[in-house]
């Protein structure tokens, strides 16, 4: 198969960048995409250019390190997984396929693809946990959950933290990786005790780094390549009000 | 100098309750004062960065990564083992650590593994008042399944994401003391060099990876959390980061590295589909529960699977271990398939693969029921390979996915370097030579949250230090040389791109240093990665300059550090006469061609020293003395 790449490239964060255009061929359909850009790269360092940053690791769609707009979409055509798992198949063969980074104001451009998502940290770090030390916890099973609750909340904690949700959204809302810690935590036993002001220093903190906010086009959720669901928001937008007015 | 594991005395059960009682304690206004640098935020990482700052510590914690949730733990599919024994199928702490020792094939730590397996109980608890939504059964409580090596059911899950969950508790973890300032945490650093100061380890060189700056850390101590070197391979299930620089450099300055030939090659991952491959996906073990492996009898059978009648299916696992069946320890799955292939009876294009099978268990069972258990995995498979495990049986093949050998340390995580703290997989000291499945999460928490908290403390207590300053020699120096070698990378301005090379590497090791090892490809092998290796210094090219976001740069500096230890792997597995685990040499096997130990020659710890690059190492041997497991030949049948 042969492909069209219109790839954004930019130096730094202080520098302009643009769309450049490369051309590449022998790519078999079942390559990962990721893979086609490590042989876009190969080419370019022979060449003597300078290759196409972005970034990666274990590529089985887990640990949320790449991130990608490709075709218009977080992640690519394809619902339910992440950049790395996105193979050539599902494209056509001659297509042009545009790959950008993942835009917002909350993760400023570091280099090309790369993007600087530090704001995801710095919002669980206000609250996305339970105040529990190592230690002098109860038996496992001192505190029986119905399986119906334990596999939402599973559900929600599968978030891998990638940013596709912000990336997709047209106000770069962040409101659906908050939900899905709010949600997970608010459902367990486990969050009860800190369940206010877990959302509110949450949200207060997704605001401060200039994430958007939520005007329910759902396109957050048709991105997500753990197919988390807006209900999670559903449950948030509960618990604040919860919060804030008792 | 003279290897002291520092083993406590008195009967096992006893051992670390009264090492911690004799362990000196830090007073807890006391413990502020110190500051312990925490490389890697994986499982072990994150869970000792979180759990020392809870205590009172200074802690500043480095990653590659731009946030500590990204690192490879996160990967880990299967789950974690514990014997809580709730399923009362007659688990016990006893079991656990028996199975251990026995599954590493005689070549581990009895004290070390006897406390993983006592403290494995806490890490559950722990995680559950994280809220890490474990595997529930209707009636709300926790729910177990079996893993390779076990005949019980002791292992904890979610889903197929059990890595993740634990990840995000200690991530949450962590992020509550970053967030109350008992934590920094420095991202996209990657650690480049330990610094040690009159014999001790306090600090690290790192290199910010967005503006190319060389900088300095120092502390009172360094904990090394930094994962395996299944990449030395290129092919691996590893990350694509995962890297060795960091041990490797703490090698370099002292610390012994123990052996290096015990890697673990993964039984069940999809096969390898062409030359652009770039890494190698596992398919987590626990599928073994519920799928069956095969082989077709007659040799070429290329009919499609579903074709081929019962009689004529090889399910070798099940004839060969009928007790084990499916579930035999992955160095043995591992063998077998490669047996199986070489044979010719390999399946799909390559002909380098063999079935697992789930149509028994659909029929038995229905869909959804293997939906519910390992839905995202036949999801994962699909992806990959445009097939559908529920209407065909999966193809897979072994790849390199562990390695048991790293960094020696004593029974207090120490490693030879006063000061330089050992944890997780970057540690050689729980799974002798072949680890059991769910045994990696247990061991990376359990040396974070159990182990280091109390045995740093003693180390701190008992030391005098001078403080450290950046302009303090063994500072200066060490910067310097990670820039002399960094301005060496960049200058050599080859025609080969890092990738090429490492490629190279990999080829050397999985023919010479991979499943199956003999004496005569281990010389070839070494002098091999030698050549290579001064090929790489003489034609590498990098593009861009230092002083900027290179990730050509990054993988240069850890393709260089691989080039070297790929050596020592190699002379480690020619050195280790025996067949052991994950370490099988052709020349010592059984008539049944199972591994064959020599437990009178080889019944220690390869720790080797350091010497020079290309000099040989000196090997250190650390007796191993069983006093509760009796060696035997390892039986699965």
């Amino acid at each position: 198969m042969n492909f069209t790449l219109k790839i954004w490239r930019q130096k730094d964060s202080a520098s302009k960048g643009e769309l450049t255009t490369y051309y590449t061929s022998d790519i078999t359909s079942d390559m990962s995409f990721l893979e086609v850009l490590d042989k876009l790269n190969q080419e370019l360092i022979k060449r003597g250019d300078d290759p196409v940053a972005f970034d990666h690791d274990c590529r089985e769609g887990i640990c949320g390190s790449c991130g990608m707009y490709i075709n218009g979409r977080s992640h690519g055509p394809q619902r339910g997984g992440a950049s790395c798992q996105l193979h050539m198949r599902s494209f056509k063969d001659g297509e042009t396929i545009v790959v950008e980074p993942f835009r917002a104001k909350g993760f400023p451009i570091i280099k090309d693809l790369v993007v600087d998502r530090s704001a995801f940290d710095r919002i669980m770090q206000a609250g996305g946990f339970v105040s529990v030390d190592t230690g002098g916890t109860p038996d496992a099973n001192a505190i029986p959950i119905p399986k119906k609750i334990a596999d939402v909340a599973m559900n929600a904690a599968s978030c891998i933290g990638c940013g596709a949700c912000v990336a997709a959204c047209k106000n770069s809302s962040a409101m659906l990786f908050v939900a899905a810690k709010v949600s997970q935590l608010a459902l367990l036993p486990q969050g009860q005790t800190e369940r206010k002001e877990r959302v509110i220093a949450m949200l207060a903190q997704m605001d401060k780094e200039g994430f958007g906010s939520c005007t329910n086009t759902y396109s957050c959720e048709a991105e997500c390549p753990k197919e988390i669901s807006v209900t999670h928001i559903a449950r948030m937008n509960r618990e604040y009000l919860k919060a804030v007015l008792s | 100098m003279k290897l002291d594991a520092q083993i406590p005395e008195g009967p096992i059960e006893k051992k670390w309750d009264l090492h911690k009682f004799n362990l000196k304690l830090v007073n807890p206004a006391n413990k502020r004062k110190y500051h312990i640098i925490v490389v890697g935020t994986g499982l072990a990482g994150a869970s000792a960065a979180a759990s020392l700052a809870e205590l009172g510590y200074k802690v500043t914690a480095i990653s590659y990564h731009e946030s500590p949730r990204r690192a490879h733990s996160i990967a880990a599919q299967g789950g974690i083992n514990a014997p809580k024994n709730y399923p009362n199928d007659g688990d016990s702490i006893y079991r656990l650590f028996y199975d251990t020792v026995k599954g590493g094939d005689y070549r581990a730590r009895e004290a070390n593994v006897y406390r993983l397996a006592q403290v494995s109980n806490s890490i559950i608890d722990q995680c559950v008042a994280q809220g890490v939504p474990f595997a529930r059964d209707y009636g709300g409580l926790l729910d177990n399944r079996s893993f390779g090596g076990a005949q019980v059911s002791r292992t904890f899950y979610a889903r197929g994401q059990t890595g993740q969950q634990l990840l995000l508790g200690a991530y949450s973890a962590l992020s509550r003391q970053i967030g109350l300032g008992a934590v920094k945490f420095y991202g996209r650093r990657d650690v480049l060099d330990i610094i040690v100061a009159d014999g001790q380890a306090r600090g690290v060189v790192t290199r910010n990876m967005v503006t190319g700056l060389l900088e300095t850390y120092t502390g009172d101590a360094v904990i090394l959390a930094t994962g395996g070197y299944g990449n030395a391979y290129y092919l691996s299930t590893n990350a694509k980061q995962s890297n060795a620089s960091a041990i490797w450099r703490a090698h370099k300055k002292g610390a012994y590295f123990a052996n290096a030939c015990f890697t673990q090659i993964h039984p069940t991952c999809i096969p390898v589909s062409s030359d652009h491959q770039s890494k190698l996906t596992l398919m987590s073990e626990s599928l073994r529960n519920d799928g069956r492996i095969w082989v077709p009898k007659k040799q070429g059978d290329a009919r499609d699977p579903r074709q081929i009648p019962e009689d004529e299916r090889d399910y070798y696992l099940e004839r060969l271990y009928p007790s084990f069946g499916n579930l035999v320890p992955r160095d043995v799955a591992s063998r077998r398939a490669k047996e199986a292939c070489d044979r010719g009876r390999g399946v799909g294009p390559t002909k380098l693969a063999v079935y697992l099978d789930f149509a028994d268990t659909i029929k038995r069972n229905g869909r959804d029921w293997i939906v519910q258990k390992y839905d995202n995995l036949f999801d994962m498979y699909q992806r990959i390979t445009d097939e559908n495990a529920f209407e065909k049986p999966m193809r897979i093949f072994p790849a390199v996915h562990y390695t048991m050998g790293g960094l020696w340390v004593d029974y207090n995580l120490m490693s030879t370097i006063p000061g330089l703290f050992v944890l997780g997989e970057a540690n050689f000291s729980d799974h002798g030579a072949n680890r059991l499945g769910a045994s990696a999460l247990m061991q990376g928490l359990a040396d974070g949250y159990f182990i280091i908290p109390y045995t740093i403390g003693d180390y701190l207590a008992r030391t005098k230090f001078t403080p450290m300053k950046e302009d303090h020699p063994a500072v200066v120096d060490t910067l310097s040389a990670v820039d002399n070698t960094i301005q060496k990378l960049v200058a050599v301005q080859g025609n080969q791109s890092v990738d090429q090379l490492h490629r190279k590497l990999g080829r050397i090791m999985w023919e010479f240093v991979g499943m199956s090892r003999n004496a005569a490809g281990l010389k070839k092998g070494q002098g091999e990665i030698r050549k290579l290796r001064e090929e790489f210094w003489k034609d590498v090219k990098l593009p861009g300059t230092a002083l900027e976001f290179n990730q050509e740069l990054e993988k240069a500096w850890r393709v260089a550090d691989f080039m070297e230890l790929a050596e020592l792997m190699a002379t480690d597995a020619l050195h280790r006469e025996e067949s052991c685990g994950g370490h099988f040499r052709e020349e010592h096997q059984t008539d049944e061609n199972e591994a064959k130990r020599n437990d009178k020659k080889f019944s220690y710890v390869a720790a080797w020293e350091f010497k020079g690059v290309g000099t040989p190492p000196k090997l250190h041997k650390e007796p191993l003395k069983f006093e509760y497991v009796t060696p035997s030949q390892r039986s699965y049948k």
